[in-house]
């Protein structure tokens, strides 16, 4: 035992290279003001304050609303998507899966960028208008551009954690609805959807949190006034040069995930209680 | 008694292979019928024909008359309790009981009443609020079959449910399920492989066999008049012997003519013969009507199984008595424990 545990340390090494120092850094820099060095450190907590002004609160909402919406939306297409792959052969269900996920394989920024030809004023959707000799549409750098985008990367991750959460479900108890009854509708309703529901929940987590911190594809599809709360954090650090303030945001970032993350969970648990994953805890 | 059920020439195919090649059967009301076969044998997939988890590819099935082979499962008033009893891991003892009942959208008042009568039949009072997937194997298996019986079916369809239980707590439940079967009075339909549990709870068992009813009959019929060699062999132990009968009440095997019971044979025709290992007695080689010697001798709790070679065959003797291996011994057995039946495929 003490062997492989030995073989541990030098993963804890790694962690505490790659990933504990880099946080205290953006805790230590968000607790500082500008200008210190090795000498002389002032503590303020003037970062946080001017994070409450009602411009970047502003900010704040409409990342947040936008992700929220992108989630929907990724429930709302992803569910059917995943509900019908998973009732297909096993063979087509791999077939399927397998298409879903190459997009995914694909750099987000080379994706961001198609959209933008399909997108601008001259672009695909606008130049088959014209041919019908309709008025063009602008889309580019607007919500519904930005919203477009995000849903386009994450549905995939949407559709996979439903599609996985559906394929587990034990064929037998749909059997077991239909001997007691239950029509399509109602196994649909009372085991299939209430069954899949940890699958949604971890579709929302891997949706929300990349859509609430991205800032690439705002930055694409939105332009450049275009401000969300990722690009605000990428002005700080790289136009501004306002490190501290910077990882302030993204501090109170990281607790609004932390805090959105514990609800999804609590949620899922109080859903399923009982159910799967508590059967592993008490066997 | 009345036919409830019945099946017509019931021919299933997957995938190009033959698994029922048309079944024809009778069900009675308020019987115990147990299908009985070896894995692969056709009896599940018959089980869920009746069901209508699965279309047959060709025949009939009648409910009562009416012909019920296009009628979805959710319409029949049949219920299962499937064989990994499928309880609805979202939900308590209660609700997963009340399932059908709430479909059919029954009064509150009524669906507590019904769901406790059955949580007092099944043994479960005081359980209701327990999620299903924190009970015991034997508990889930209450629950699955309070979770059938609810609806009041006029049949009850059971796959193999006691399969994932150990020995003890299968025979308790063997007990109990003849029981409820008795207290609620309706056809229960067994699906098994273990050829013990068809002889202890059945009125009346159909022995299946690539697909094709091998018998059909009550448990001591069965038993002790095995139609043919897979029956013989397949129901508890035995001796199986080949042979002719010379005429009848005259069997012979084993270059010696026999004294038997069986009759209606074409004379000459051959036929196999089964003993059973407990109906042959160890006597003195003189008295004995085939001398063997006892190759070896296990206890198997109640009786001694012994293995003994005679000039054609070994014989498998179960008897009380010990006698040690080695020893010269003769085989004795009465006319009416030889059973001589039609050699396979020609009846």
């Amino acid at each position: 035992m003490s062997t492989f545990r030995n073989l541990v340390k030098p993963y804890m090494l790694w962690m505490g290279i790659f990933i504990i120092i880099p946080m205290l850094l953006i805790v230590f820099y968000a607790f500082t003001t500008k200008g210190n060095d090795v000498i002389t450190v002032k503590f303020t907590m003037d970062n946080f304050l001017k994070f409450f002004d009602s411009v970047y609160i502003k900010v704040l909402l409409k990342s947040l609303n936008i992700a929220l919406i992108t989630t929907i939306v990724c429930i709302i297409l992803g569910y059917p998507v995943a509900y019908i792959i998973a009732n297909t052969k096993q063979k087509t269900q791999t077939l399927l899966m397998l298409l879903i996920t190459i997009p995914m394989w694909i750099n987000t920024l080379v994706k961001t960028y198609a959209w933008i030809s399909v997108l601008s004023d001259n672009g695909i959707v606008n130049s088959f208008l014209a041919k019908l000799g309709l008025a063009p549409i602008t889309m580019m750098y607007t919500d519904f551009a930005v919203t477009l985008g995000m849903v386009y990367n994450f549905l995939p991750f949407m559709i996979l954690e439903i599609y996985t959460a559906l394929a587990k479900l034990d064929r037998s108890l749909i059997d077991a609805g239909n001997d007691l009854g239950a029509n399509k509708l109602q196994i649909f309703q009372k085991i299939v959807f209430p069954l899949s529901l940890s699958g949604v929940i971890s579709g929302i987590t891997l949706v929300f949190l990349p859509s609430v911190s991205t800032f690439v594809i705002p930055k694409l599809l939105g332009g450049g006034q275009y401000m969300l709360i990722g690009n605000l954090i990428e002005n700080q650090f790289i136009t501004v040069g306002e490190w501290n303030f910077g990882s302030a945001i993204s501090l109170i970032m990281a607790c609004i995930i932390l805090i959105s993350m514990y609800f999804t969970r609590k949620f899922d648990q109080d859903k399923s209680e009982n159910g799967n994953k508590k059967e592993v805890k008490h066997a | 008694m009345r036919t409830l059920i019945k099946f017509e020439n019931i021919v299933k195919e997957f995938d190009g292979q033959l698994v029922l090649k048309g079944i024809n059967l009778e069900i009675n009301e308020n019987e115990f019928v147990t299908l009985l076969g070896p894995s692969g044998c056709g009896k599940t997939t018959l089980l869920r024909i009746l069901g209508g988890f699965v279309d047959q590819t060709e025949g009939k099935i009648f409910f009562e008359d009416i012909e019920i082979s296009n009628v979805p499962a959710y319409k029949r008033e049949i219920n299962t309790v499937f064989q990994k009893y499928a309880l609805f891991p979202h939900m308590n003892v209660f609700d997963n009981i009340a399932f059908g009942l709430h479909i059919k959208k029954q009064s509150k008042d009524i669906i507590q009443q019904k769901v406790n009568k059955m949580l007092r039949l099944v043994g479960l009072d005081g359980f209701e609020d327990k999620m299903v997937t924190l009970l015991s194997g034997g508990q889930q298996q209450r629950v699955a079959i309070a979770r059938a019986l609810v609806n009041e079916p006029m049949v009850l369809l059971l796959d193999e449910p006691l399969g994932a239980l150990d020995l003890k707590l299968r025979k308790e439940m063997q007990h109990e399920l003849k029981k409820i079967q008795k207290e609620v009075g309706i056809t229960f339909i067994y699906v098994t492989h273990d050829q013990e549990e068809a002889l202890t709870m059945s009125d009346k068992i159909v022995v299946i066999n690539n697909g094709e009813i091998q018998q059909i009959g009550t448990p001591i019929d069965i038993y002790n008049e095995p139609e043919n060699r897979f029956v013989a062999d397949f129901i508890g132990e035995s001796n199986i012997i080949e042979g002719f009968m010379i005429e009848d009440y005259q069997v012979m095997f084993d270059d010696k003519k026999f004294e038997c019971v069986d009759y209606g044979f074409d004379d000459k025709e051959s036929v196999d013969i089964v003993i059973r290992p407990e109906d042959i007695d160890i006597v003195t080689p003189e008295m004995g009507m085939l001398k063997g010697i006892i190759r070896s001798s296990i206890f198997k709790g109640v009786h001694y199984e012994m293995s003994v070679e005679t000039e054609y065959r070994d014989f498998i003797v179960h008897t009380t008595d010990y006698t040690e291996p080695g020893k010269e011994v003769g085989l004795h057995f009465f006319p009416e424990d030889i059973h001589v039946m039609y050699k396979m495929g020609t009846y």
